[in-house]
């Protein structure tokens, strides 16, 4: 099965002498993304994130007080992520305990999140993230994280920004955004990033495969171009739930001044 | 952690200092301590090299055996990288379970090593869905004084260069048996890893202990021979601008290109 389709794609790429990726996307197209805010009643926030396939919630729970007491830090707070794949989220199935790679990757989302929050502000205490992979599709970190941010802001958290994340990559000699699974798997290199896009700042960087130094940095560069994107959306669906709740209360002033996304921009 | 008053103080003077383009021993922003690395010295493994970078301390064994391939890869060899924070190796380790910074230290390490296609899996097989060839490779950390990452890649290298692997010799029946002739593993590419750390507004390579516990973060590039990158894994809670990733990288290259000769010089 699978090699037919292969020979499939050798074909029509000779033919047309185009190059296509696996799913007809444009090389720096994005997978259809939909988030939805404010999923999981007894989470302070929580989101949703479809991204291709990838099926993602994430709920927030905090600031609250920190269990264990010896991991709390007297003067800050502690961000924890919990990054955790569904044992069906994947073919074959896996087992719930958290693998080697869950327990990398729960810490790079955290270092990714970190600097977009305040935690100076709650000492002895720890903010919860927790996101369950419902179903894997490729790119799970990226799509964690922002659903991982649009739960925290829907949280009430005060954030810098949102944090967006996003992947790119090299396909059969092609850079290319947003990698799929089959991408991912039969690739040469996939470069996951996360981006604070009003500080310009990069919080998560991986990289896995073989590229030159000048790909490495265009695919850098193509990332936080899907991550900027990305962004747009994460503030759509924030606007969403939070846009619907003003409209109902506050009538007649003009409803749509206030972004509740942009909450403590500045200290 | 970077949480207390002594690290604070301890802090503040090590990030004055490297502002002034000088480390606390001396050294310049981009230069190692010194290397001292010895290979094939434990006869029971198949290879073996222990590496010194200052007081930090690690030895790294490859063993070389029989065991199962995995289901998806029938005929391909298995590599395995662990690491172990050994309790001698620094007062506050203990025994017990991996802490995750040593996940995370086995899984970069065997990244860079797995993305350069170090070593060709394929021909590791020995009967197709039994029996294949495995090799693990342990890291073995005995004195903790920062930059586990490099010295331990660099030790994962020079034991995989000097490995002596046995032959093994399959019969018609299926029935493996160990010969007495070795041959040198076959690597297809010599990947080192360089961190670089960010302290305040500066860059520096080879954090001591004391460094690497007040850095705001750390990116690390594993290059090959080529100039190719094969893994990048950036952590700490801050963000790298692009420019700053852009440097780290040609920080690697060059400082990749210092360790692999000093690597392959004790083959």
């Amino acid at each position: 099965m699978s090699k037919t389709t292969k020979k499939k794609t050798t074909k029509r790429k000779t033919s047309k002498k185009k190059w296509a990726r696996v799913d007809g996307r444009k090389p720096d197209e994005l997978r259809p993304v939909h988030i939805e805010s404010g999923v999981i009643p007894n989470a302070d926030g929580s989101a949703y994130i479809e991204m291709g396939r990838n099926k993602i919630i994430a709920g927030v729970y905090g600031p609250r007080e920190m269990h264990p007491k010896r991991f709390s830090k007297p003067n800050m707070g502690v961000l924890r992520c919990r990054y955790h794949m569904a044992p069906f989220s994947v073919d074959p199935r896996r087992s719930p305990a958290p693998s080697r790679r869950d327990q990398e990757i729960s810490m790079v989302m955290t270092d990714a999140i970190e600097p977009a929050l305040f935690l100076e502000r709650y000492p002895r205490s720890v903010i919860d993230v927790f996101v369950e992979i419902i179903e894997a599709d490729g790119g799970t970190r990226c799509a964690s994280i922002n659903a991982a941010a649009v739960a925290l802001a829907d949280a009430g958290i005060p954030m810098k920004d949102l944090v967006s994340s996003c992947a790119a990559g090299k396909y059969e000699g092609n850079l290319i955004l947003d990698l799929g699974d089959y991408e991912d798997k039969k690739g040469e290199s996939d470069v996951p990033v996360a981006y604070l896009p009003k500080n310009d700042q990069v919080t998560l960087l991986q990289m896995e495969g073989i590229m030159t130094q000048e790909e490495t940095e265009k695919c850098i560069e193509l990332a936080i171009e899907g991550c900027k994107q990305i962004y747009e959306l994460q503030k759509e669906a924030l606007k969403k739930k939070y846009g619907m709740v003003e409209d109902a209360e506050v009538t007649e002033e003009a409803p749509e001044e206030e972004e509740p996304v942009e909450e403590a921009e500045e200290e | 952690m970077s949480n207390n008053i002594v690290s604070r103080l301890k802090r503040k003077k090590i990030v004055d200092v490297v502002a002034t383009g000088k480390r606390m021993d001396g050294r310049e922003l981009l230069q190692y301590r010194d290397w001292e690395i010895k290979t094939n010295f434990i006869a029971k493994s198949e290879g073996s090299a222990e590496v010194k970078l200052g007081k930090t301390h690690v030895v790294v064994g490859v063993k070389i055996g029989i065991g199962h391939p995995f289901e998806d890869t029938p005929d391909a060899g298995v590599m395995m990288v662990n690491a172990e924070y050994t309790p001698v190796a620094h007062p506050t380790w203990e025994p017990g379970p991996p802490p995750k910074d040593a996940i995370e230290l086995a899984r970069v390490v065997d990244r860079g090593l797995r993305a350069a296609e170090i070593i060709d899996m394929d021909k590791l097989g020995l009967v197709s869905g039994v029996k294949v060839q495995m090799i693990f490779v342990d890291l073995y950390v005995l004195n903790y004084d920062g930059n586990l990452i490099d010295a331990c890649s660099a030790g994962a290298l020079a034991a995989l260069t000097t490995a002596e692997a046995p032959k093994f010799k399959v019969s018609k029946k299926g029935e493996i048996e160990k010969t007495d002739k070795t041959e040198k593993l076959k690597l297809r590419a010599h990947p080192l890893a360089v961190t670089v750390c960010k302290i305040g507004d500066s860059l520096i390579v080879d954090p001591t202990y004391d460094e690497e516990e007040v850095k705001d973060g750390r990116i690390t590039i594993t290059v090959d021979e080529n100039g190719n990158l094969n893994a990048i894994q950036k952590r700490g809670p801050v963000g790298f601008t692009l420019d700053e990733i852009k440097k780290c990288i040609n920080i690697a290259s060059e400082k990749a290109a210092e360790i692999r000769a000093l690597v392959l010089a004790g083959e």
